[in-house]
């Protein structure tokens, strides 16, 4: 029994898929709508074929802005979450500041950033980093404050420093919370690329994205938009795959 | 007698309401003392001023009977109800890590403890995630770290408290078992009457507000196989909830 709804949760996605495409085959093969409103699944998969190098070009620029932004954003938010978790008063100053920072829609921020920087790739990497420290902050900030309380009086009492305390207790219990932060900040990282890219540049999905926009060429446009829904997917996999393996404990136990 | 930790004129008050008033405890080298008394009356409290962890507003506390260490951690090690094993770290780091803290080598750590497993109980669980111990396993894990954390001292804070009855037996005998083979001389609070009687050398009652120590009972040498089922023990337990006031 147990082994059939282990078979059946895993069908279940599938099966939704496969009934999506369908119903996407037959609506535009119905012709019910014109179809250079909406390209079929096949054409789809023959432009994403004709266009393989061109898609596979763009998207390394894209991935590149969105790994750096990720990166630089990551760095940013660790010494963020870790001063506001150690400085109380940094806490209050700052929680608000980047709340207000989430409410201003990037597709605003980005022509001023062209502005600012041009139309190389730091405005592009300048948002993805906007756009991805927030959630990895909020989510180690909330790890590292959410530590055992008596954990850390134990460890006081056997004579810990701060650093100790920081090292063995705060940023391995913030793990789980950092890595929900990461799979979001990842997703917001491709997205925030394409985006700055819209608005300016000369390389990279978003451009591509606005050139076969330009051109009508809608099938071109839905294979770029499932090529970059599929590199978020495979960004946010790999996030879940380190954080597997960098927690082994989580898969032990509870074998009394 | 030689005083091992000493706990002389102890006040303390949070804001207006006064929690300890003039709380004089000893420990001698080798003993168990409990610590009893009402939910409330400042026990945790007194713990916390013992290990270092706050400061009395009067009074002081001596380790080995002349180191002044009022407000200083890191000479008596402290244990809490919690078994606090990190659940990220297998349980031979766990243990080594009072040494860890303290600048050793985690490998040489890890190896100078290994040792002790055998002595405890837990021969064989090192290489284990806590998740993967039962409850009276990880117990076991927790005084271990406590006794390498200690330099002769511990405090425990209700450390049965969480488990069940039967474990809870055999986790005493455990106790007074391997009491017996190492140096260690224990403060422990509990607000279990029988286990008080079982374990220890003397109690200590606490009552009153602000807490205070209203009775001091020596059970030296009574300590026997047994002993909770003769009738001396009750006369002993009559005596407690006398004190107690309940």
């Amino acid at each position: 029994m147990k082994k059939f709804q282990n078979i059946t949760g895993k069908l279940a996605p599938v099966i939704t898929i496969i009934v999506v495409l369908t119903a996407w085959f037959f609506l535009s093969d119905s012709e019910a709508l014109p179809s250079f409103m909406l390209p079929g699944p096949g054409s789809v998969v023959k432009a994403f074929v004709k266009d393989f190098p061109a898609l596979m070009q763009h998207s390394a620029v894209t991935l590149q802005e969105a790994g750096w932004g990720l990166l630089i954003g990551f760095i940013i938010a660790v010494v963020t979450a870790v001063l506001m978790d150690r400085f109380s008063f940094l806490n209050k100053a700052l929680y608000p500041v980047l709340i207000v920072t989430q409410t201003i829609p990037s597709i605003a921020l980005a022509p001023l950033l062209v502005l600012w920087f041009g139309f190389e790739m730091t405005p592009k990497i300048v948002l993805v980093v906007i756009t991805t420290f927030f959630p990895i902050t909020v989510g180690l900030l909330g790890g590292l404050q959410s530590a055992d309380k008596d954990a850390i009086d134990l460890f006081r009492a056997m004579g810990a420093t701060r650093w100790q305390i920081y090292r063995h207790i705060k940023f391995p219990s913030a793990l789980s919370s950092l890595f929900s932060g990461l799979k979001i900040a990842a997703s917001y990282s491709v997205v925030g690329a394409v985006i700055s890219e819209w608005l300016g540049g000369f390389e990279g999905l978003g451009v591509y994205m606005t050139r076969v926009r330009k051109a009508y060429a809608f099938d071109k446009m839905f294979a770029v938009i499932v090529l970059i829904s599929l590199i978020s997917l495979l960004l946010m996999w790999g996030i879940s795959l380190l954080e597997k393996v960098s927690q082994p404990w989580l898969r032990k136990g509870k074998t009394k | 007698m030689n005083k091992v930790l000493e706990a002389a004129g102890i006040s303390k008050a949070f804001g207006d309401k006064k929690v300890l008033e003039n709380v004089n405890i000893s420990l001698n080298k080798g003993e168990i003392v409990s610590l009893l008394g009402v939910s409330g009356v400042g026990k945790t409290t007194l713990f916390h001023i013992l290990s270092g962890l706050s400061c009395p507003d009067e009074g002081k506390v001596l380790f080995n009977g002349e180191r002044d260490i009022t407000g200083v951690p890191g000479s008596v090690s402290y244990m809490l109800q919690k078994d606090l094993l990190l659940p990220y770290k297998k349980v031979a780091d766990n243990v080594a890590m009072p040494l860890i803290l303290n600048g050793m080598k985690r490998k040489d750590a890890v190896a100078k403890v290994n040792d002790l497993f055998d002595e405890f109980g837990i021969e064989g669980t090192q290489g284990m995630y806590p998740a993967e111990l039962s409850g009276g396993m990880r117990q076991r894990a927790a005084h271990l770290r406590t006794y390498v954390a200690s330099k002769g001292v511990a405090l425990l804070d209700e450390p049965f408290s969480a488990l069940d009855t039967i474990t809870k037996k055999m986790i005493h005998k455990w106790f007074l078992d391997v009491m017996g083979k190492i140096d260690l001389s224990v403060f422990f609070i509990t607000h279990d009457i029988d286990e008080a009687i079982t374990l220890s050398d003397r109690i200590y009652v606490l009552g009153g507000s602000p807490g205070q120590v209203v009775k001091e009972i020596d059970l030296g040498g009574k300590m026997k196989k047994d002993f909770e089922l003769t009738p001396e023990f009750l006369k002993v337990k009559k005596e407690v909830i006398e004190a107690l006031e309940i």
